[in-house]
């Protein structure tokens, strides 16, 4: 395809096959009608989704399970705009991902055209780049860049906006083998005198513990995680990012921190002499009281982004670069024979045995029930989740085995993004089971991707857990607001069965303990895009949990 | 503590933005800031004073160096750079008057680049307090009006700040 005269449109079209995109998520409108021209024969398939959130979400889901780079495309002014959720929940956690947006004429620019929205000035602090096409000859070199910075160093969004008389531009397609970019050079290696002294620091702990988090999901990094814990022995605490990263019943493993966090991983962070963190940030919802997190321990922080390292704790051995070169380089340094970390792991191996993550077992029908009978029924299920309890208890109860089977807006906490999200990791992993374990607040959010999942025959299941609150909130408010329960009830919402069944997609309910099982395997062995309605407990709360503000072996007791 | 950074960045329209709404993002203030093109056409060089401990500092460095038009961030530390500022103050003056403001832009090595019948405008370059010299003296005659740029700065020696090494 080298020296060839098409349109801008054209052009982008190309670009992507040269970027080996097969599907993308976008919906039309004025701005993009020479893009959509061209996706009318194009061979790569477009998802018509029913929202552009929906879209930025789907893409979102895609790169999450596959590692490729999902895209999204929207038009200009409200369709761009639309988009801004989506990208900044990905920019939040290092998701790399293409946005195009169709803009007005380069000549309407700045006079406030119809439909015009200042999207590369909305989305500057929630791109990780942004580009307004200038000259439809730019788009293969802007292309090939773009997917590059969405793709390495540290991953994130990248916006495109071209503006419509750029697409309907003519130029000569030529895509680059090569890019210039004199200011982005990510390091890859770590330092080996750094890797050295950290290896020193290993053996010398008694009491090392692995803190990890989306960073090992990224980089691929879980199999050498696994040797490298079991060869020092030490304990493996994930952050919510970082959930599928290890897996749930490897004996090192000590679960979430934080918050929500197990009490023996909170525990063990506060014991520790050494703290091994990899690919996380220290964010507030893991570290709470920073100035009392790990007061004994020394840091270890590897991280891709330099940026990272000592912007939140310091850290006592920095080392910037990828995830799994670094541990695999660890890994040569550090025998087994030389650890000394026995009475350790007995004594977490204890705590386990004495905290376990609990729930009531009775017969009335609680949330975390649900999660464990799927995570029984369907182990090998890629779980999606929405925000609130139902993520909490999806982190805490599905048995994990793989990475990127535990896929769950982190750091923007973004209500609807399960959903949508499911769909795209539907497209991503056809073989899989996918399920969006959902909270009735959070489903609706996004419930009119219904539409999409029917039509377009993507068979996910939505599994919600309705507790006829923002649960989340109401817990809060429970705690700390004196039960008064302001704005949180959500009686007299939709039957989420009825309007599974009125978009033409399954509708199933459970009321009670006993029902569970079947409606699960009803929904596994239908195919069909499903809805389940669990009536769970109202006022189950998520347990533990450390107040915001506090130190993380300040935990309260919920039962 | 204040700090001059020496940022290199692509000649491209938005950058100076991408770097300001850093700045503002991420709660870091900025005390000066002074942008032009450097020696290659490619390259622009924006001169930023921002105040911080070092903490701060290194946040702000690490921050910048994130943005894909930043080629290249360097802290000149005062005492290793030449620091400059320039400023246009337009002072009111009559025939009393005029002989003494004459004489303290004589002793600042300013210069008079503009003479009306009420007033001058002196032009100065210095560095920061000089500046503030100059303009505390010349209060007690009246300033009209007054305008500074931002800092910039260059290394002292040998050493410079060049856009290969990132
Ligand atoms: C878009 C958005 N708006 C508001 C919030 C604040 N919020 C966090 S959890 C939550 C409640 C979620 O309710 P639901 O989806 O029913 O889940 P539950 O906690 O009940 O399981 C709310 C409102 C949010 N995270 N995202
Ligand atoms: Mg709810």
């Amino acid at each position: 395809m080298t020296h060839t005269k098409m349109s801008g449109a054209k052009a982008v079209i190309e670009s992507l096959y040269c970027e080996n995109v097969d599907v993308i998520f976008g919906y039309p409108g004025g701005s993009v009608l020479p893009l959509y021209d061209e996706l009318y024969e194009a061979k790569l398939r477009h998802v018509l989704v029913r929202h552009e959130q929906a879209a930025a979400h789907a893409a979102d889901g895609y790169s999450r399970a596959t590692g490729k780079v999902g895209v999204c495309l929207a038009t200009s002014g409200p369709g761009a705009t639309n988009l801004v959720t989506g990208i900044a929940t990905a920019y939040m956690d290092s998701v790399p991902m293409i946005a195009i947006t169709g803009q007005v004429p380069r000549s309407l620019i700045g006079y406030d055209a119809f439909q015009e929205a200042n999207i590369t000035g909305i989305t500057l602090p929630i791109t990780k780049h942004n580009y307004l096409v200038q000259d439809a000859k730019d788009i293969p070199h802007i292309f090939k860049e773009a997917f590059y910075i969405a793709r390495t160093g540290r991953p994130g969004p990248v916006l495109i906006d071209i503006p419509k008389d750029v697409q309907n531009e003519v130029m000569e397609f030529e895509y680059p083998e090569e890019i210039k970019l004199r200011g982005y050079k990510p390091t890859y290696t770590g330092n080996e005198q750094q890797i050295k002294k950290a290896a020193s620091l290993i053996l010398k702990s008694e009491k090392p513990i692995f803190y990890v988090g989306g960073g090992i999901v990224f980089s691929n990094a879980a199999e050498e995680l696994r040797i490298l814990a079991e060869s020092i022995m030490a304990p493996v605490t994930t952050t919510l990012m970082g959930m599928s990263a290890f897996p749930t019943k490897h004996p090192l493993s000590i679960g979430m921190l934080g918050m929500h966090g197990t009490r023996y991983a909170n525990y063990a962070i506060q014991e520790s002499d050494l703290i091994i963190a990899v690919g996380v940030r220290f964010d507030d919802r893991v570290t709470g009281k920073i100035s009392a997190f790990a007061p004994n321990a020394k840091i270890i922080h590897i991280d891709i982004d330099p940026a990272e390292i000592g912007k939140n704790v310091r850290a006592d051995v920095p080392i910037v670069g990828d995830a799994k070169n670094i541990l695999k380089s660890l890994l040569k340094y550090v025998k087994m024979e030389q650890v000394k970390t026995e009475s350790w792991t007995k004594k977490i191996a204890e705590w386990k045995k004495e905290y376990p993550l609990v729930y009531k077992k009775d017969n009335l029908l609680r949330p975390q029930y649900v999660v464990e009978q799927i995570s029984d029924i369907v182990p090998d299920a890629i779980i999606v989740t929405e925000v609130g309890q139902n993520q909490m208890w999806a982190a805490q109860f599905f048995n994990y085995k793989n990475p990127r089977t535990f896929i769950s807006s982190g750091g923007l906490g973004t209500m609807g993004y399960g959903f949508p999200a499911a769909m795209g990791v539907k497209i991503g992993k056809p073989e899989s089971t996918v399920i969006d374990i959902s909270g009735d607040g959070s489903f609706q959010m996004n419930s009119q991707e219904l539409a999409t999942v029917v039509q377009e025959d993507i068979p996910v299941i939505v599994a919600i857990l309705n507790n006829g609150f923002l649960g989340m909130v109401r817990q809060w408010q429970e705690l700390f607001f004196n039960r008064r329960f302001s704005s949180t009830c959500l009686e007299g919402s939709v039957d989420f069965v009825k309007l599974a069944q009125a978009y033409g997609a399954l509708g199933l309910r459970a009321t009670k303990k006993s029902e569970v099982r079947d409606v699960i395997i009803e929904a596994v062995k239908s195919g069909c895009p499903t809805v389940i309605d669990f009536v769970v407990e109202r006022e189950e709360n998520v347990s533990p949990m450390v107040p915001a503000g506090a130190a993380i072996n300040e935990i309260l007791d919920m039962e | 503590m204040k700090h001059t950074l020496a940022i290199l960045v692509e000649n491209k329209p938005g950058v100076l933005t991408r770097v300001a709404g850093l700045f503002s993002r991420r709660g870091f203030n900025i005390e000066s800031l002074a942008v032009g093109v450097t020696e290659n056409a490619d390259t622009s060089r924006i001169t930023i004073v921002v105040s911080g401990d070092d903490h701060i500092l290194e946040q702000v460095e690490k921050q910048l160096n994130k943005l894909i038009d930043v080629i290249r961030v360097s802290d000149l530390p005062v005492e290793e750079s030449v620091n400059r500022e320039l400023a246009l103050i337009k002072v009111g003056v009559d025939s009393t008057t005029r002989a003494e403001v004459m004489q303290i832009v004589d002793i600042f090595r300013a210069k008079i680049v503009d003479v009306g019948i009420k007033s001058l405008i002196i032009e100065v370059t210095g560095d920061e307090s000089k500046i503030n010299a100059i303009d505390q003296l010349l209060r007690q005659f009246g300033i009209k009006e007054l305008v500074r740029t931002g800092r910039i700065a260059m290394n002292r020696g040998a050493k410079s700040v060049q856009a290969e090494k990132k």
